[in-house]
C-alpha cells in the first residue's frame, strides 16, 4: 500500500510581475508536504499560504492536471517538468523528492516564449506555426468516406506517435538552443505519414519552417535533449523526417506562375 | 521559403550546408589520414614513401589537382564556418535569459562543445598549414621533404602536444558531426540507427587513432 | 417563457433533411458582412468556428486557455461513436439513436438525438480527412471497439487519446482559418457577460486575463461552447479552469437552464488521498472489460487485498447485475460503489474506494495481453498512486465527470435568447439524464461541424448586416459596467479566506447532498447551507493583487461566485424532480430492490428554469418529451 510521508522543502522560485518588469528568485518554505501530492498541488498549498499572508501567489499555467492539455510548464531543478521521465509537472508526485530538498523552479526560457508572469509564458508562437501550415485543408463537408483511403497500420501508428505531442514546449525549454524542431517536426511528420497529407506535404514543411524561424526559435544541433524532456516521448526521428522533406521541398520548389489562368 | 536565398537563410538550410560541407571535410580527413599512414612505409632508395606521395599530389593533373582540392576544401571550410556562425547567432538570440540551473540528459560533451572544438580545429588547421605546407613555423623546414618536416616537427614536444589536443577536439567534433549530419540529411531509421552510431564511433576511432599515432610514433622514436 | 422546440415536421428520419431543404441561406457575397462570436475552443467551439469561417463568416473565437488547443475536450480518452457499421454487426443510425435515447433514460428529445446519430457518420469522414490518426487494422481500414456496454462495435479511437486527436483536428482547421484571417482568436480571454440589445444576443464582455482589460465584442450572433459545470463539486475529472460563468451569465440574462441536476458521476477514478487533492483522474471505462470490481464482505476489513480469500469478497456488480456484471452503465456502477462504501465496506485509508482487480484476467489472458491492452493506463495509475496494479488490485471511486444539463436550446441549438446559440456540453440537448461512453465527442463535433453552421446561417438570413450595435450603445456600456463593478466588489472584500477554500467547501456540500444519491431532506439541507456559505464568500473572501494584472485568484473567485448560484439551482432542480432517472437518483423513488424508478407519468419532460432576479426563486418551465419512435422501457441491466 501507499507509504505517505511528509516532506519539508525549500523552493527557489522565479518571480516576475509582468512581461515588462525584471524578475528574480525568491525562496519559500514548504513544510509538511505529503508525498501523495502532485507537484502542482504542492504549489497550491504554498500559494494558499501566500494568499493568507497577503502576498501574491506564484502564477503558473495548469489546467487538466492529467498530463494531456500541455498547459503546465516549469523547469524543476534544471529539467522541464522535473526529474521523472515522460511525466508532466501535474503528474509528477512529491514522492520523487526527499525531505530537506531545495527545489529550483523556473519558467521556460526562450525568446519566443516571453514570460507573462512568474512561471507563465506566452506560447502563441506554437499556434502561429500551426496556422502557417500545420493542417490538412479539408473544409467541413468535403470529406469522402473514411474507409476510402486505407492507411497502413504501421504508418497510422507512426503518425499517432507523432500526433501525441501536447504542445507544452518542454522540447524548446530543454534544448540548449531553444529550438522548436521537435514540436514542428512532430506535426510535419504526422501529416506527411498519412495519404491525406500528401497534397500539401512540401508546401507545409516550407511554410512551417519559415514561421518557426520567424518566431526566433533556435536551431537544431542534434543534442537530443528535446526527446529526453518530452513528456510524450516524441522521437527525434521526426526531425530527420522533416529535414528530409524540407530538403526535397527546397530542391523541387518551382515558383508559382504569375500569369492569369484560362479566364 | 520561396527562393534559394530563403533556403540559405533558413535554419534547416544552414544545417544542410553544414552537413554537406561536413561530409566533404570528413572525407578529406579520412583520405589525409590514410595517405599519411605512408609515414610507416620504409624508404626506397633513400626516398621516403611520404615524399613520393607528396610529389604525386603536387603534380596531379599537371599541378592543378592540388589547387582544385585546396579550393574545394577552402570553400567547404568557409561555408561550414559561415553556417556555424549563422546558427550560433540564431541560437544565442533564441535564449536571451538562461537558466539558473540546467541538467542534461541526452546531449553529449561532444554535442555541447561543438563550437569550442570547432574553433580549436580551425586554429589547428591554420597552424598545420603554416607548419607543414607553408613551413614558416619551425626552422629547418625543407620544401618537398614531407617525411623530414613531419618527423622534425613532431620531435618538438609542444607541437606534438598541440597536435594531440587538436585531434581530441576533432574526434569529439566529428563524432557528434557524423551522427548530426546524417540526422540533418534525414537519414534516420530505427533499424539502422545503431549502425549509424556505430559508424560514427568507428570512423572517429580509426581517423583519430591513425592521426594521433604519428606524433606518438615520432616521440617514442618508432619513426625517426 | 415559451419553450418552442422548433422541431421540423415529418417522420423522424426525414426531419433533418427537411430542415436543410427548407432553411434560409445567406448570400455568399454577404457572409463576410456577418460576424459570429464563438466562446470556447473545445470540440464544439473549434469545429464551429472553423466551419463557419470556411463558409465565409467573420468569426471571433475566445478561450480562457493560452491556446485553443488546450480545451478540456483534449482529455477524453475512450473514443467516439458513429453508426458506420464498418463491422457488419448490425449497427445503424436508428440503433445508435435508440441506444442514446435509452442510455439517457428517455429524457432527451427524439429529433435531436436522431440528427446526432445521422451526422455521426460524417464526423468520422471529416476527421479522417483532417488527418486524425484513428486506430487501424492491418488492412489499412479503421478499427472499432465496443464501448460502454454497447452491443455493437461502433467506437472509433486513437489509442487512449481520442479526445486529443479529434480536438487537434478541429484546432488545426481553426488555425488554418486564423492564418487566412477569417477567424480572430482571443486566447486568455474570460467571458464575463452577455450583451443583449433589445432582447437579442449581440455580443459579449470579456476580461483579458493578462492585462485585466475589460473589453466588449459585438457580433450578429453569439455561440457558447463553454463546456460543462462539473467543477461545482470542486473535485471532478474536469480541468481546473472549467467553469459555468459563460452559461450562467447567459442564464441571468434570460436564457433558460435545462435539467441542471443531471450530472454524471464516472465510476472509475483514482480515489482521493487528502485535503490537498485538486482534481480527480479518470481511468478509462475500458478497464471494466477485464477488471472485476469487489469489496470485502466484512466491514472494516483492513487486510491487504491479496490476503482476503475469495469467499470473503463481494463482487457486487456481478452479484446484482448478472447479465451486465462489471460492465453495468456508469450511473449504476457509481451508485453501487457508493452503497458499498456507505455500508462501511470501502477500502483504502479513507474507506472511499473499491477494488478493480485484474488478477483473474492476468491468469486467463496472461500478463502480456493485459499489458498490451492497458499498459499506459496501468503506468498512469502507478505514477499517481505508487501502487503496481499488476500485483495489487487498483482502487477506484466515482467522481463527477460530465453534466448533461445545460442551457435549454431548440432544434436550432438556439437558446431562449434570440441569437444566442449553445453547443456541446454547454447545452442540455442530446444525452437526457445520462450520457453513454464515447458520445460526448460525437455530440460536440456534430454540433460544431454539422449543425450550427446550418442553423446559425438560417438565423442570420433573417438578420440584416447593419443590425449591429456599436460599443457606444447603452446596453454595451451597461454590460461593461456590471462586469467592472463585480470585479471591484470581489477585490474589495479583503477578508480572510481564499477562493479555493470556498470552492472546496461548496464542493463538499454538493457531493454530500446533491451527488450520486439525493433525497428531499438532504437537498433541503443543501439549500440552507449554500446561501449561508455564499454569504460568507461575499464577506470573507480574500483575493491578493489587483484587477489590472494577471491574477489567477481573481479568475478563480469570479468562477466560484457563479458556482455558488448554480449549485442552488441544481439542488432546486433535483428537489423538484421527484423521480430517479439516469444520473439523477432520488432515494425516495426506487424499486423494492434498490433500482432507479422513473416516473414517466409526471416527469417525462425537460425542466427549464427561468431567472427571476437576485434573491428570487426561478420559475420552472416544462417542455414535455414526446416519444413516437421508441417505447419507454425500464432500463434493466440485471
Amino acid at each position: 500500500m501507499s507509504s505517505e510521508k511528509n516532506l519539508n522543502l525549500k523552493l527557489n522560485v522565479w518571480r516576475q510581475k509582468n512581461a515588462q518588469s525584471e524578475g528574480g528568485f525568491e525562496t519559500y518554505e514548504a513544510p509538511g508536504i505529503s508525498t501523495e501530492m502532485s507537484f502542482l498541488e504542492m504549489l497550491d498549498v504554498v500559494n494558499e499560504d501566500l494568499i493568507t499572508k497577503g502576498a501574491d501567489p506564484i502564477a503558473f499555467d495548469h489546467d487538466c492536471r492529467e498530463g494531456i492539455c500541455g498547459a503546465c510548464s516549469m523547469v524543476i531543478d534544471g529539467r522541464p517538468h522535473g526529474p521523472k521521465e515522460r511525466t508532466t509537472a501535474c503528474q509528477l508526485h512529491m514522492r520523487s523528492f526527499n525531505d530537506g530538498d531545495t527545489i529550483a523552479i523556473e519558467p521556460w526560457r526562450a525568446a519566443a516564449f516571453p514570460v507573462q508572469r512568474d512561471l507563465i509564458v506566452d506560447r502563441a508562437a506554437f499556434d502561429r506555426i500551426i496556422a502557417a501550415g500545420g493542417f490538412i485543408s479539408a473544409p467541413t463537408g468535403s470529406a469522402q468516406d473514411a474507409n476510402s483511403l486505407p492507411v497502413s497500420k504501421q504508418n497510422a501508428d507512426l503518425a499517432m506517435d507523432a500526433a501525441a505531442c501536447i504542445g507544452c514546449g518542454a522540447c524548446v525549454a530543454a534544448c540548449p538552443n531553444a529550438s522548436a524542431m521537435l514540436f514542428v517536426s512532430a506535426k510535419v511528420s504526422q501529416l506527411a505519414l498519412l495519404p491525406q497529407g500528401q497534397p500539401e506535404r512540401y508546401i507545409r514543411v516550407r511554410d512551417m519552417v519559415a514561421q518557426m524561424d520567424a518566431e526566433e526559435f533556435g536551431t537544431c544541433t542534434n543534442h537530443g535533449e528535446c526527446e529526453a524532456a518530452c513528456p510524450k516521448g516524441i522521437s527525434v526521428e521526426n526531425i530527420a523526417r522533416m529535414n528530409r522533406d524540407y530538403l526535397k521541398a527546397s530542391l523541387t520548389y518551382r515558383p508559382e506562375a504569375t500569369g492569369g489562368g484560362a479566364g | 521559403m520561396q527562393t534559394g536565398a530563403g533556403f540559405f537563410g533558413s535554419s534547416i538550410g544552414k544545417k544542410i550546408v553544414m552537413a554537406i560541407t561536413g561530409i566533404m571535410l570528413i572525407g578529406f580527413v579520412v583520405v589525409h589520414m590514410i595517405g599519411n599512414l605512408q609515414l610507416y612505409l620504409p624508404a626506397h632508395d633513400g626516398v621516403y614513401a611520404l615524399d613520393t606521395y607528396g610529389e604525386f599530389l603536387r603534380t596531379l593533373l599537371h599541378g592543378s589537382g592540388i589547387w582544385i582540392a585546396r579550393a574545394s576544401l577552402l570553400a567547404a571550410a568557409g561555408l561550414h564556418v559561415w553556417a556555424a556562425v549563422g546558427l550560433t547567432l540564431m541560437n544565442r538570440a533564441a535564449r536571451p535569459i538562461g537558466y539558473q540551473q540546467q541538467q542534461y540528459d541526452a546531449s553529449t560533451f561532444g554535442s555541447r562543445w561543438m563550437r569550442v572544438s570547432g574553433v580549436v580545429v580551425l586554429a589547428f588547421i591554420i597552424f598545420h598549414l603554416l607548419h607543414l605546407t607553408i613551413g614558416n613555423i619551425l626552422p629547418g623546414f625543407e620544401h618537398g621533404k614531407v617525411f623530414h618536416n613531419v618527423v622534425t616537427g613532431f620531435q618538438v614536444p609542444w607541437v606534438s602536444a598541440f597536435y594531440i589536443i587538436a585531434m581530441v577536439a576533432l574526434s569529439t567534433h566529428i563524432h557528434h558531426g557524423i551522427w548530426s549530419m546524417l540526422q540533418t540529411l534525414g537519414l534516420s531509421h530505427p533499424r539502422y540507427n545503431g549502425l549509424r552510431n556505430g559508424l560514427a564511433t568507428l570512423l572517429t576511432i580509426v581517423v583519430i587513432g591513425g592521426n594521433i599515432s604519428f606524433p606518438i610514433a615520432v616521440l617514442t622514436g618508432f619513426v625517426r | 417563457m415559451e419553450l418552442k422546440s422548433n422541431i421540423p415536421e415529418g417522420p423522424l428520419e426525414k426531419k433533418w433533411e427537411k430542415y436543410r431543404n427548407d432553411m434560409k441561406l445567406v448570400n455568399p457575397a454577404n457572409k463576410r458582412k456577418y460576424k459570429i462570436i464563438v466562446v470556447g475552443s473545445g470540440l464544439a467551439g473549434a469545429s464551429a468556428a472553423a466551419s463557419m469561417a470556411e463558409l465565409g463568416y467573420e468569426v471571433d473565437c475566445f478561450c480562457y486557455q493560452d491556446s485553443p488547443r488546450r480545451a478540456h475536450s483534449i482529455a477524453a480518452q475512450g473514443g467516439i461513436n458513429a453508426a458506420k457499421n464498418y463491422h457488419n454487426d448490425g449497427d445503424s443510425v436508428f440503433r445508435l439513436f435508440y441506444d442514446t435515447v435509452k442510455g439517457g433514460d428517455f429524457r432527451a428529445r427524439e429529433a435531436n438525438v436522431h440528427r446526432l446519430a445521422e451526422v455521426s457518420v460524417n464526423i468520422i469522414d471529416q476527421c479522417v480527412a483532417q488527418g486524425v490518426p484513428f486506430a487501424r487494422e492491418y488492412g489499412g481500414l479503421l478499427d472499432n471497439r465496443s464501448f460502454g456496454g454497447a452491443q455493437v462495435s461502433r467506437t472509433f479511437y486513437a489509442r487512449g487519446q481520442t479526445g486529443q486527436q479529434l480536438l487537434l483536428g478541429a484546432y488545426q482547421a481553426l488555425e488554418r482559418q486564423i492564418g487566412l484571417g477569417k477567424v480572430k482568436m482571443h486566447s486568455r480571454h474570460d467571458m464575463q457577460e452577455l450583451i443583449l440589445v433589445d432582447g437579442v444576443a449581440k455580443g459579449i464582455v470579456t476580461r483579458d486575463m493578462v492585462t485585466g482589460a475589460i473589453e466588449s465584442h459585438l457580433a450578429h450572433a453569439v455561440c457558447l461552447a463553454t463546456g460543462g459545470y462539473a467543477p461545482v463539486f470542486y473535485l471532478s475529472t474536469n480541468a481546473m479552469g472549467c467553469n459555468t460563468t459563460a452559461i450562467w451569465r447567459a442564464y441571468k440574462k434570460g436564457a433558460a437552464f435545462a435539467n441542471p441536476c443531471f450530472t454524471q458521476i464516472h465510476p472509475t477514478c483514482i480515489p482521493i488521498t487528502g485535503d490537498h487533492q485538486s482534481k480527480l483522474t479518470l481511468m478509462s471505462e475500458s478497464l471494466r472489460n477485464d477488471g472485476r470490481i469487489w469489496v470485502p464482505k466484512k466491514p472494516g476489513d483492513k487486510r491487504p487485498p491479496n490476503d482476503i480469500p475469495e469467499d470473503e469478497r463481494d463482487y457486487y456488480l456481478e452479484r446484482k447485475y448478472p447479465s451486465f456484471g462489471n460492465l453495468a452503465p456508469r450511473d449504476i456502477a457509481s451508485r453501487a460503489a457508493k452503497e458499498a462504501c456507505d455500508n462501511g465496506l470501502g477500502v483504502g485509508e479513507t474507506g472511499l474506494g473499491v477494488y478493480l482487480d485484474f488478477a483473474d484476467s492476468i491468469k486467463r489472458l496472461g500478463m502480456h495481453a493485459i499489458e498490451e491492452k492497458y499498459g499506459n493506463l496501468f503506468e498512469m495509475y502507478e505514477r499517481i498512486t505508487d501502487e503496481n496494479p499488476y500485483k495489487t488490485p487498483m482502487r477506484i471511486y466515482p467522481a463527477a465527470h460530465y453534466t448533461m444539463g445545460g442551457l435549454w436550446v431548440d432544434y436550432n441549438l438556439m437558446s431562449t435568447i434570440p441569437g444566442l446559440f449553445v453547443m456541446g456540453e454547454a447545452n442540455f440537448s442530446d444525452h437526457g439524464a445520462n450520457r453513454l461512453g464515447a458520445s460526448a465527442l460525437m455530440q460536440g463535433l456534430a454540433d460544431g461541424y454539422f449543425v450550427a453552421p446550418y442553423t446559425v446561417g438560417n438565423y442570420l438570413a433573417g438578420v440584416k448586416p447593419s443590425e449591429h450595435p456599436t460599443t457606444a450603445h447603452a446596453a454595451v456600456q451597461a454590460a461593461e459596467a456590471t462586469v467592472k463593478a463585480r470585479i471591484e466588489k470581489l477585490l474589495a472584500i479583503k477578508g480572510k479566506r481564499t477562493p479555493t477554500h470556498f470552492h472546496r467547501e461548496l464542493g463538499k456540500i454538493m457531493w454530500e447532498h446533491c451527488g450520486m444519491a439525493r433525497n428531499e431532506e438532504s437537498l433541503k439541507k443543501a439549500l440552507e447551507l449554500i446561501p449561508k456559505l455564499r454569504e460568507e464568500f461575499w464577506s470573507d473572501l480574500l483575493i491578493p493583487g489587483a484587477g489590472d494584472e494577471l491574477n489567477q485568484s481573481l479568475e478563480h473567485a469570479a468562477r466560484v461566485g457563479d458556482f455558488f448560484e448554480l449549485a442552488e439551482l441544481m439542488c432546486l432542480d433535483a428537489l423538484e424532480r421527484r423521480e430517479s432517472c439516469g444520473g439523477h437518483f432520488r432515494e425516495e423513488s426506487q424499486t423494492p430492490d434498490g433500482e432507479a424508478q422513473r416516473d414517466d407519468a409526471n416527469f417525462c419532460h425537460v425542466a427549464a428554469w427561468e431567472y427571476q432576479g437576485e434573491g428570487k426563486t426561478p420559475v420552472r418551465h416544462i417542455e414535455p418529451l414526446v416519444f413516437e419512435n421508441v417505447h419507454l422501457a425500464t432500463r434493466s441491466y440485471k
